[in-house]
């Protein structure tokens, strides 16, 4: 149960104040989920792939990180820390021995993409927010949520958005009926989640229609068959970003579009000061409807 | 004739003579069997746990010299005017309806007779409950029938009911015989009609959104009320967790043996958790966010006595609230109305087609006939004794443990009889330290 | 006229406000400014009151209102004039899900559009909407009437009780119970008046009748189908 926020640039003008006015609207959002906020953001791209991580004790894993990585796979690595998270690039052809050998260490993976970056913490969306410095952070799109737990725990890797593709997010309000089953056929896939929440089933479905062949939109009217329950999703890709309610559509959302951005919000209040939100053309999504716009 | 030894005709286990009275019935009829009450099914209760009680260890209080506190206080969160009540026991929610408008008033004397508080039901505020309750919880329901802003400034706090024991995800239905006229004007429905019960609030989904309408509750009210949210007892860790995310004063949990006016008995007897199994992970819940106390919990289902009363406060209930009992106190199920129970198929005790409204006892009824049998004061003087009866027990059995207080009884003062309630319980089986699932013996 | 910011107020202050203005039964006038999507907006408002909102509201604006008149120049979000008893309520951009749920009298307009469960559980209420109505609109609807100038989206008046519904345009489904009834002259005349008084330029004759077939009032096994 939760608030979802998610902003789409049409206009590169923009870039340089997205996440700060993300940032205005998931602090918005913190009622609906006081429990903990992450974001995704999708900005430069980088010579490789960024592969962001997570760790309960940066001050002794960060140090040196880089270094220790670039030796044992034998090629050059960065990073960039940030609070409890760091971002590494690294070539894409050592994508899969970096996370092996980063989830080696003890850190949680959030996310690996070419321009997405994931933060999310436990704590208030304003808090969450301040530590990770979001408020500066440029893009072209980005999808933020706040977490009121339902079934799994108050933790990092419970926190929102789940990210379970290269460049892939999602965020969710509402509560899955099917996702034990889901997840065991996922698994039997070969698509594993990390955590017991139904959220990452949802985002690990969707990665596994993709890697299916089926396109965004495919796997999001994909999700109105094979999930069953309450959700409104809001996902993002490298160039995209979607948004499904499901067929009931109890939990709200609400769509703003101009000719400089798509805005999604949980409520009204979190659009409110967006630019030339009075001239928007504002719309609630209809139910098992998918929604995409893509740059 | 034939002398070979014969076999006893032997009746299936499986398949039991009540077993093939339903299919019978079902095959016949087309539906469903609709029943009140709550879960008749042998269930592991409070009677699988024991007091220790005091002796060399601990000190026990004189009974009757030596003060043991009973009072308790619901809504201390953010309600400017909490409820403070004598006694932890209260009246559930049963419907104007339900139950006819001299039961209602009964409940009513009784409740205040004791300083206690009773609670409406689906069906809207009568007079007959809110001019005889001292204290009145108004609750907020999926149906909404009678719903109104001045009967929500009556009510001296209001209770928005997610769900109930008997049967938590489902809604309701009330057969035609008893929509008689004024419980038709109340509801706004046809008059003889089955009524259909939400299982959703119509204005809301989840507790993200709940805790929007509890600020729009808050609001039309000034603050003042205590805001109650009761869950059937059925994942009751993040139910109660997610209550006070909400914004709850109090947490109200009805377990599986808590009764209904009329649901399918299926779905009476296959969903939900007992009482007893509830309780443990409320109060962990509210441990974990640092509640425990500072949001009340009020537990439900089958509380009989005033032993059950202490083992729920033990296990770190605040209050409990009776329904099914206190009806019982008022005379439902009555060995005096046998004959009658005869003529309709049934027998003393086994009584539950409460929803058919021809009640002999004259409860849950709104024949006008069968309503004059209940005198409600008499009805009131009943309650009153057994409530009285009930928090007298529950003092005998907390001075034996030593207690100025009803609410400083804990989990460490019982044993388990069973492994199954110390299992659910996670109190220790009686003769060791240990439950199941525990490390250590 | 009085103008409240909520800008500089909150919510508490502004409803207190309304609230104390309403009782007094004076026939005030009150303009709220930057609502900015509050939620629990004018509610439990008792009493011949004015109240007009600059700009968009969140859930339940207008809640349980009783004699007062409140009009959004906005949009509105969930829930909004849930509930209400009596007086009016003008929203004059869009409304979320829920309009008018469980409303027991006064009437509630909508100029825009209104989106799921309008009307849902009402019970007495009038509610005009000049634009479309979206899902499950008038689901157990027990009383009162739901006028739609343009369309209706699914499962129009499931499980309907006695309340009526009058579309203009398409209806997307008609949900269990549901079915088209004959236009009487009553139904003109009710329509008319209803038009009237939400200021909607619609001809009653345009419309058509939806109403309960009262299947479900009584359980019968040949209809288990629709429950």
């Amino acid at each position: 149960m939760c608030g979802i926020v998610g902003l789409f640039l049409k206009n590169d003008a923009l870039s340089p104040r997205l996440g700060d006015m993300l940032t205005d609207m998931l602090i918005t959002m913190t009622d609906r989920g006081p429990d903990s906020a992450g974001i995704a953001i999708y900005g430069e791209g980088a010579e490789g792939v960024k592969v962001t991580v997570q760790s309960e004790a940066p001050a002794t894993d960060f140090p040196g990180l880089d270094t220790a990585l670039a030796a044992e796979l034998g090629v050059p690595v960065t990073m960039k820390v940030v609070d409890t998270h760091a971002v590494l690039v690294v070539p894409e052809a050592q994508e899969a021995a970096a996370v092996a050998a980063l989830e080696a260490r003890g850190l949680r993976l959030m996310g690996v993409g070419q321009r997405m970056e994931i933060y999310k913490e436990t704590g208030l969306p304003k808090d969450v927010a301040a530590r990770f410095g979001i408020r500066a952070m440029g893009g072209t799109h980005g999808i933020g949520h706040t977490r009121m737990a339902t079934e799994s725990a108050v933790t990092t890797l419970g926190a929102h958005p789940f990210s379970t593709a290269e460049d892939q997010c999602l965020v969710h309000n509402g509560s899955l009926s099917n996702h034990n089953q889901m997840r065991r056929v996922l698994a039997k896939e070969g698509f594993h989640t990390r955590t017991e929440n139904d959220t990452e089933v949802g985002a690990t479905y969707i990665s596994y229609r993709i890697a299916k062949g089926a396109s965004l939109g495919e796997a999001l009217e994909g999700s109105l068959k094979d999930l069953d329950g309450f959700f409104t999703f809001v996902t993002g890709t490298r160039d995209g970003f979607g948004v499904v309610r499901d067929p009931i559509a109890c939990k709200p959302a609400v769509l703003a579009e101009t000719e400089d951005y798509v805005a999604f919000a949980s409520e009204y209040r979190a659009l409110a000061d967006l630019p030339g939100i009075e001239a928007a053309k504002v719309w609630e999504p209809e139910p098992a409807t998918v929604y995409f716009w893509e740059r | 004739m034939d002398k070979t030894p014969r076999t006893e005709p032997r009746q299936s286990w499986t398949f039991s003579r009540e077993t093939n009275a339903e299919i019978r019935r079902a095959a016949e009829t087309g539906i469903y069997d609709i029943r009140g009450g709550g879960s008749k099914r042998r269930l592991p209760h409070f009677d699988d746990l024991l007091f220790l009680g005091a002796s060399m260890s601990r000190y026990p209080l004189e009974g009757y010299r030596e003060k043991c506190d009973t009072s308790v206080v619901l809504g201390t969160r953010f309600a400017k005017k909490p409820i403070e009540l004598k006694i932890p026991i209260t009246i559930a929610g049963m419907s104007f309806g339900a139950l006819s408008g001299p039961a209602k008033e009964a409940l009513g004397r009784g409740a205040s007779l004791a300083g206690t508080s009773t609670t409406t039901g689906d069906g809207g505020m009568t007079e007959e409950e809110r001019g005889h309750s001292e204290k009145l919880v108004y609750q907020y329901l999926p149906s909404r029938y009678g719903m109104n802003p001045d009967d929500l400034r009556r009510a001296d706090a209001i209770e928005v009911v997610v769900g109930q024991g008997a049967k938590p995800g489902g809604g309701g239905m009330l057969l035609g015989q008893k929509i008689t006229e004024r419980v038709a004007g109340m509801r706004d429905l046809p008059i003889g009609i089955d009524q259909r019960s939400a299982c959703r609030h119509p204005d809301w989904t989840g507790p993200d959104d709940l805790e929007i309408k509890i600020l729009e509750l808050r609001e039309i009210t000034n603050w003042e009320k205590p805001i109650y949210i009761k869950v059937g007892g059925a994942r009751p860790y993040y139910d109660t967790a997610l209550a006070v995310k909400a914004g709850a004063d109090v947490v109200v949990l009805d377990g599986m043996q808590g009764g209904t006016a009329a649901t399918q008995d299926v779905f009476i007897e296959n969903v939900g958790q007992p009482t007893l199994a509830c309780i443990r992970p409320a109060v962990q819940a509210l441990q974990d966010l640092g509640m425990h106390r500072k949001v009340q919990l009020v537990v439900s289902g089958g509380i009989r006595n005033g032993a059950d009363v202490a083992k729920a406060l033990a296990l770190g209930a605040d209050a409990v609230s009776i329904g099914t009992a206190a009806l019982i106190a008022l005379g439902d199920n009555d060995p005096k109305w046998e004959g009658e129970y005869q003529k309709l198929g049934t027998t003393t005790g086994a009584y539950d087609d409460w929803h058919e409204g021809r009640d002999p006892a004259g409860i849950t009824t709104q024949d006008p006939e069968l309503m004059k049998r209940l005198d409600p004061i008499e009805g009131g003087r009943r309650l009153r004794n057994y409530l009285n009866v009930m928090t007298l027990e529950c003092q005998t059995l907390a001075r034996a443990c030593g207690k100025s207080h009803v609410h400083n009884l804990e989990p460490e003062d019982l044993c388990a009889l069973t492994m199954e309630a110390a299992a659910m319980t996670q109190v220790p089986l009686a003769g060791t330290n240990w439950w199941p699932g525990k490390g250590g013996f | 006229m009085q103008t409240i910011d909520m800008g500089t107020t909150e919510l508490r202050e502004v409803n207190s406000a309304l609230q104390a203005a309403a009782k007094a039964q004076a026939n005030e006038e009150y303009v709220i400014e930057n609502p900015r999507g509050s939620h629990a907006l004018a509610v439990g408002l008792d009493g011949t009151l004015s109240v007009r909102v600059k700009g968009p509201t969140g859930y339940y604006t207008a809640g349980m209102n009783k004699l007062a008149t409140v009009t959004v120049e906005g949009s509105a979000g969930p829930g909004v004039a849930e509930n209400m008893m009596s007086g009016t309520v003008v929203i004059e951009g869009d409304a979320s899900q829920y309009a008018g749920a469980t409303g027991r009298g006064g009437l509630l307009v909508i100029k825009g559009n209104a989106s799921s469960r309008c009307g849902i559980s009402m019970k007495g209420i009038d509610i005009v909407v000049h634009g479309n109505i979206g899902h499950m609109s008038a689901f157990m609807a027990q009383r009162g009437t739901l006028v739609v100038l343009g369309d209706a989206g699914d499962a129009l008046g499931d499980s309907l009780y006695e309340a009526r519904l009058f579309v203009r345009g398409s209806v997307k489904s008609l949900g269990a119970d549901c079915v088209e009834k004959e236009m009487r002259p009553e139904h003109i005349e009710l329509l008319k008046d209803l038009l009237a008084r939400a200021g909607a330029d619609a001809k009653p004759e345009e419309f058509k009748r939806y109403g309960s077939s009262r299947k479900l009032y009584n359980f019968n096994i040949d209809h288990a189908d629709e429950y």
